[in-house]
């Protein structure tokens, strides 16, 4: 029992921040901009929600501050891809690079201090509740903010997107933004707000990692997790439903990492700690395999530039 | 009053030159303010960074070394990014270049001779060009995204790295301290003539980015290149294979980022040990959109972001900037190159508000 | 009511003229710049109430510019635009759909990943569910005889389809003026007739139409005004039912066009230079033909011509032809050996030339200057240019003024880059620079869509000048005037399959125009001239359509 509760556990930590900035992702690649600066937004939001949590003593008000920081991100990169027209892959690199500078930079000081970590959002389990209920409480209400955030996403991006217009506008940006354009609809500006939320979620996955997942500072310690969103985006086809499926999994492929020596199994660190990437690789050739479900759910004019004629 | 970007009828020619160089400047701008919120005075940082580097001999000697692998992975870089095709993963491919070179002293220390360090910088363009071929077949067969494999690909190559100089290849009198054994003599680069530290493989990386300019701009493979990269359709036309073309530029690409690496290790170290880059293979994208994609400018922009290195060093000890300092210039800069680059194809235009509103006819009329 | 004008033209008489007819639109001195083009130049135009008016040009003539204006995707740098008598700016197109005015596309306007009633609602303004806009839609397209699904994905529609749902799409927002761009061209005969019902019923209920077409007999048919557009500026307004199909391609077109026509030859026992032997090739994509056993031989000395409405497999035959797609073998013969998979460049090293129908990003690189984009179709079969695989630029940029010269092609700076060049004389650039090699086979797709008559006239007199110094010729093209000024022998692509060749001289447009027919896809002038013929109000000037092609 303790152990599959440890094993559930550590599922849901490793895929709560690749849920939070592939979501966001995908709502920038549905509007038609691919932004590969993930990994350099999710590092600043780690940063950035350290930061302020340890200047404001509260780790709400430091996940807060984390996201603003992706979003802050984001808006630069937005600006350039959309109103100066830049390459989004150059420019997407550009920020991942900057990003893991800038959040280097600014958490110099902060190595090896303490964190603040953000408290399950409904406590402990009161005293008296026999032990495998408070296992069950543990699990589905031991959680924190970040974590029902993300769950919370799934259901919501999936309504944003099928159920309301902002989400049909969306989809037909990314679908065609000459169409859009040609019906009146403000391109740049829907993919500005894409983009934005983009940030802000990674931003917000980010912070899960420096106030939850090891409440504390090291330099680059999003460790790919940016690019690991990126392969979500693309294994799960553009479906909420599915990066919320690929996020687990990846989870699933945490826990092999963490648990496979505990059993017993001994393979050099090293090779379990590349596992994911690893990993990442295989379902990236195995979805890709699939041209025909790529074909028809890729955003069509992802990655592709939009000047309007005016 | 609006401001929009118009299309220019010719790409502006001057701004062909000028733009890296603006670039340059607005970066510098742009990094002063920086270090002015951080805290530091700004024209004291930019001295630093950027001046004081140039004074000393051993320093000047010092970016040398430094743009050596830049101008190498830049040149090849170049070559790919023409095509539009996305090799991020040079890192790994430096890792990997190192660890094929490394093979002959490493692996056969008794094995000595002349020719022994030319077929390490053989073995070592053929590791990064065999790395760098995973993402380009998966991605010619597989259509697997050629960006995300090869970013992954850099995170396995330096796991890699540090497993076997920790394990297979730990100098047994290392005391425990994860290294290798040193190359022998004749596994090393040597130094050039007449200096302190510098070896032969600044000349070595001048040549290439020449060779590879002549390649891209006077033989028809170079054409097929550029031209697979602008107009996929014509390049078809032309009778260019698309999928030959990635298969390509990763091989030159990884090739040259694996050259780079044993010669970086061969050169300086002389040693493998847990991490031997500090990031190259990334700072080398931004050597390549300095540069224009033009091998030739690498050798400049490979220069100058050495110099941000040793500038960022100094910046360390002199003013208690952390090392990232480097990596946020480096960002700007990029992001400079990128935003000016605009204006060779666009021209600022303001537009004085609507066209006729009705008031306006109204008085008219 | 008072109609107004900017201050150069402030005539009272005439506004008072115009304002009597109360017209729905007027626009006045409308321009439009792009660069140091002039897309639009003092352009006039007005539409009354219950009227269908056509709006008539050829390609790059400025309709697109002028509708883009009225529908607000273009704001107009100088002039103005008058709607039931009110100056107004229509900024954007919803301000468009606001006051009335409602546009049905040609191209790209549809979007492919979503579905019929999600398309209609990004038309409409918020508020309305989709599943009401769904029966909404149900019940418009009903009630004009336009059946339609609300739920099926555009990807999954046929063109005709897709048209109706664009037009159920404009119907819906109960516009006063319906704009339509070239509605018919890709039509059959039946789905034109029935859209025609549909417009005639429109017309009745008081709506006006402005309806742009190239295809005079259609708008002598059913509209009752005219405005004639030419390099961007007024040419003429007339009434088109009292004018003759020639009358109206002089203004369009300008001077009389000197025709040229071709002689037949005899070919006596010539050698076949090109065979295709009963060609299958699959679309390789959604949206293409299949090549159904496509058999020809094409001999030196003679230009072959394979008309059809673009998107029946001329793009695939092309392809294969040029061996952008390999095949088998032996479905491709160029001068009597197998070459279905020979590369492009093998095939160009045994003499064979090619210009695709995309001039930009197929034809040649945008990006790259003139002399790049000669070494794009000949630098690796000619070794004076690319032997050894070294670039000679020199060899390049002498071709490059050889070329510039021989076809007369116009263009800023010594060696710009292919983009920056007008249409038509990028399209004489490709032509000539693959007439400069003496192919002894070229094939073209297309020779002059979109070039204006004279650079036109000029390929055209090439083409046959290059079959008598003994090449062979294949051209591809949906212009039936430029087939029978060039051609010896005529077949008609339709749906993938290929007709039998007839030689030009033993058929005429009509009977072009019935094989054409034959398939499900095609719409012909002829057809619809037949059509004309037993419409009672047609003033049977019907033939006189083929006047500058005889």
């Amino acid at each position: 029992m303790e152990l599959a509760e440890a094993f559930m556990l550590t599922v849901i930590t490793a895929a709560t921040p690749l849920l939070l900035a592939a979501m966001g992702e995908l709502i920038a690649e549905r509007s038609g901009v691919l932004n590969l600066g993930v990994e350099g937004m999710m590092v600043t939001g780690a940063v950035a929600a350290f930061a302020g949590a340890q200047l404001t003593g509260s780790a709400y008000a430091g996940m807060i501050v984390g996201a603003l920081a992706g979003a802050l991100l984001a808006g630069l990169f937005a600006v350039l891809v959309l109103y100066f027209v830049t390459n989004q892959v150059a420019t997407g690199l550009a920020l991942t690079l900057f990003g893991l500078g800038l959040s280097g930079l600014i958490g110099a000081s902060y190595v090896g201090e303490p964190g603040i970590k953000l408290a399950p959002l409904f406590g402990a389990p009161p005293e008296e509740t026999s032990a495998p209920i408070a296992a069950v409480w543990r699990l589905i209400l031991g959680h924190d903010l970040l974590v029902y955030m993300s769950l919370l996403s799934i259901p919501a991006v999936i309504w944003f997107l099928n159920r309301t217009r902002g989400g049909l506008v969306l989809r037909a940006v990314g679908d065609s933004h000459g169409s859009a354009h040609a019906l009146g609809y403000p391109v740049l500006r829907v993919r500005l707000l894409a983009v934005l939320f983009g940030g802000l979620m990674a931003g917000l996955g980010g912070a899960y990692l420096s106030l939850v997942y090891t409440p504390q500072w090291t330099d680059g310690m999003t460790a790919g997790r940016g690019w690991i969103a990126l392969a979500l985006v693309v294994f799960a086809s553009w479906l909420p439903k599915r990066v919320a499926l690929g996020a687990y999994l990846f989870g699933g492929v945490t826990l092999l990492q963490f648990h496979l020596q505990a059993i017993g199994v001994s393979v050099p660190a090293q090779f379990l700690n590349a596992l994911p990437y690893i990993v990442t690789i295989v379902v990236l050739v195995a979805i890709s395999g699939n041209r025909r479900l790529i074909a028809v759910n890729t955003p069509a004019c992802l990655g592709k530039p939009f000047v309007p004629d005016r | 009053m609006r401001v929009e970007f118009v299309r220019r009828d010719q790409p502006a020619a001057w701004l062909r030159l000028a733009s890296p160089l603006l670039a340059v400047g607005l970066a510098l701008v742009l990094a002063g303010l920086f270090f002015q919120v951080l805290g530091v005075d700004a024209g004291r940082a930019l001295y630093v960074f950027f001046i004081e580097p140039l004074q000393a001999d051993w320093s000047r000697e010092d970016i040398l070394i430094k743009a050596t692998p830049l101008i190498l992975i830049g040149a090849g870089l170049t070559v790919c990014f023409l095509s539009s095709t996305w090799n991020i993963g040079a890192e790994g491919q430096f890792v990997a270049g190192a660890l094929a070179g490394a093979i002959m002293p490493l692996a056969f220390p008794d094995v000595e001779g002349f020719w022994v360090l030319p077929l390490m910088l053989v073995l070592g363009t053929i590791g990064g060009a065999l790395c760098a071929m995973i993402p380009a077949q998966l991605k010619v067969r597989f259509g697997a995204s050629e960006i995300l494999v090869s970013l992954m690909m850099v995170y396995i190559m330096q796991l890699f790295l540090d497993w076997i100089v920790r394990g297979p290849w730990r100098d047994p009198q290392s005391f425990g301290f994860p290294k290798s054994r040193d190359f022998h003599t004749s596994a090393e680069l040597s130094v050039l003539p007449g200096f302190f530290d510098l070896h032969w493989g600044f000349p070595i990386a001048i040549f290439v980015a020449v060779g590879v300019w002549f390649f891209l701009s006077r033989t028809i493979g170079g054409f097929d290149v550029r031209v697979s990269g602008a107009a996929p359709r014509a390049a078809r036309f032309s009778g260019v294979s698309r999928a030959r073309i990635t298969v390509f530029v990763f091989a030159a690409s990884g090739g040259l980022a694996g050259l780079a690496g044993i010669v970086d290790v061969a050169g300086n170290a002389q040693k493998l040990q847990p991490v031997i880059s500090p990031g190259y293979g990334f700072t080398a994208i931004i050597v390549a959109f300095l540069g224009r994609l033009n091998p030739v400018g690498a050798i400049f922009a490979g220069l100058l972001l050495a110099l941000t290195y040793i500038g960022g060093e100094g910046a360390q000890l002199d003013l208690g900037l952390p090392v990232q300092a480097t990596q946020v210039v480096q960002g700007l800069l990029l992001f400079c190159v990128l935003a000016l680059d605009t204006f060779i194809l666009y021209r600022l235009r303001w537009v004085p508000k609507a066209v006729a509103t009705p008031d306006t006819i109204e008085e008219g009329s | 009511m008072q109609y107004v004008t900017d201050a150069s033209n402030d005539d009272d008489d005439y506004l008072s003229e115009i304002a009597q007819r109360k017209p729905l639109l007027l626009a006045m001195g409308l321009t439009k710049r792009f660069g140091s083009l002039a897309a639009n130049e003092g352009v006039r135009l007005e539409i009354g109430r219950g009227e269908i008016h056509a709006l008539l040009g050829e390609n790059g003539a400025g309709k697109s510019t002028l509708v883009k204006m009225l529908y607000g995707a273009l704001q107009p740098d100088e002039g103005l635009i008058a709607w039931c008598g009110r100056p107004v700016v229509i900024p954007n197109p919803s301000a468009a759909r606001e006051l009335g005015i409602g546009m049905v596309f040609q191209h790209f306007s549809l979007f492919e990943a979503l579905t019929v009633a999600e398309n209609i609602a990004l038309a409409l303004p918020p508020g309305s569910s989709l599943k009401e806009i769904s029966e909404r839609a149900e019940r418009t397209s009903a009630q004009y005889g336009l059946s339609l699904k609300a739920d099926s994905q555009i990807a999954d529609l046929s063109v005709g389809e897709r048209q109706r749902v664009e037009i159920v799409r404009c119907l819906m927002q109960n516009p006063q003026l319906i704009i339509m761009d070239e509605p018919t061209s890709v039509l059959t005969t039946s789905e034109t007739d029935a859209l025609f019902e549909t417009l005639l019923r429109l017309r009745d209920e008081g709506k006006s139409l402005l309806y742009i077409s190239h295809k005079l007999a259609e708008v002598r048919q059913i509209c009752s005004a005219a405005t004639v557009l030419r390099g961007g500026r007024n040419v003429g307004e007339c009434d088109p039912r009292t004018e003759s199909p020639a009358s109206l391609a002089r203004m369009m077109v300008g001077d009389d066009v000197q025709s040229v026509r071709a002689e037949p030859v005899a070919l006596g026992d010539a050698d076949t230079a090109l065979e295709l032997r009963d060609l299958h090739l699959p679309r390789d994509n959604p949206f293409g033909t299949d090549l159904v056993g496509v058999s020809m031989d094409i001999r030196r000395g003679e230009v072959a011509a394979i008309a059809g409405i673009a998107g029946n497999g001329q793009g695939e035959l092309f392809d294969a032809i040029s061996g952008e797609r390999p095949t088998d073998s032996r479905s491709v013969m160029l001068f009597g050996k197998p070459a279905g998979n020979l590369s492009v460049t093998a095939r160009r090293r045994v003499g064979a030339a090619f210009v695709p129908e995309e001039r930009l990003g197929h034809g040649s690189v945008p990006t790259a200057t003139l002399s790049d984009n000669i070494v794009l179709s000949r630098g690796r079969s000619e070794p004076e240019l690319g032997g050894a695989g070294f670039l000679r630029w020199g060899t390049a940029k002498r071709w490059k003024d050889r070329i510039v010269e021989a076809f007369d092609v116009r263009k800023g700076g010594p060696d710009p880059v292919a983009g920056s060049l007008s249409g038509g004389n990028l399209q004489k650039f490709l032509v000539g620079r693959e007439f400069d090699r003496s192919p002894d086979l070229l094939v073209i797709n297309q020779p002059t869509w979109g070039v204006d008559a004279g650079a036109a006239a000029h390929i055209r007199r090439s083409i046959i000048e290059l079959a008598r110094n003994g090449a062979a010729i294949l051209i591809i093209s949906q212009d039936i005037d430029e087939i029978f000024e060039v051609a010896d022998r005529v077949a008609v692509l339709a749906e993938g399959h290929l007709s039998p060749f007839t030689a030009a001289g033993e058929t005429d447009r009509e009977a072009i125009g019935l094989l054409l027919s034959r398939s499900v896809a095609a719409s012909s002038e002829a057809e619809i001239e037949q059509a004309l013929a037993a419409t009672p109000q047609d003033q049977s000037h019907h033939a006189g359509g083929t006047d500058h092609a005889r």
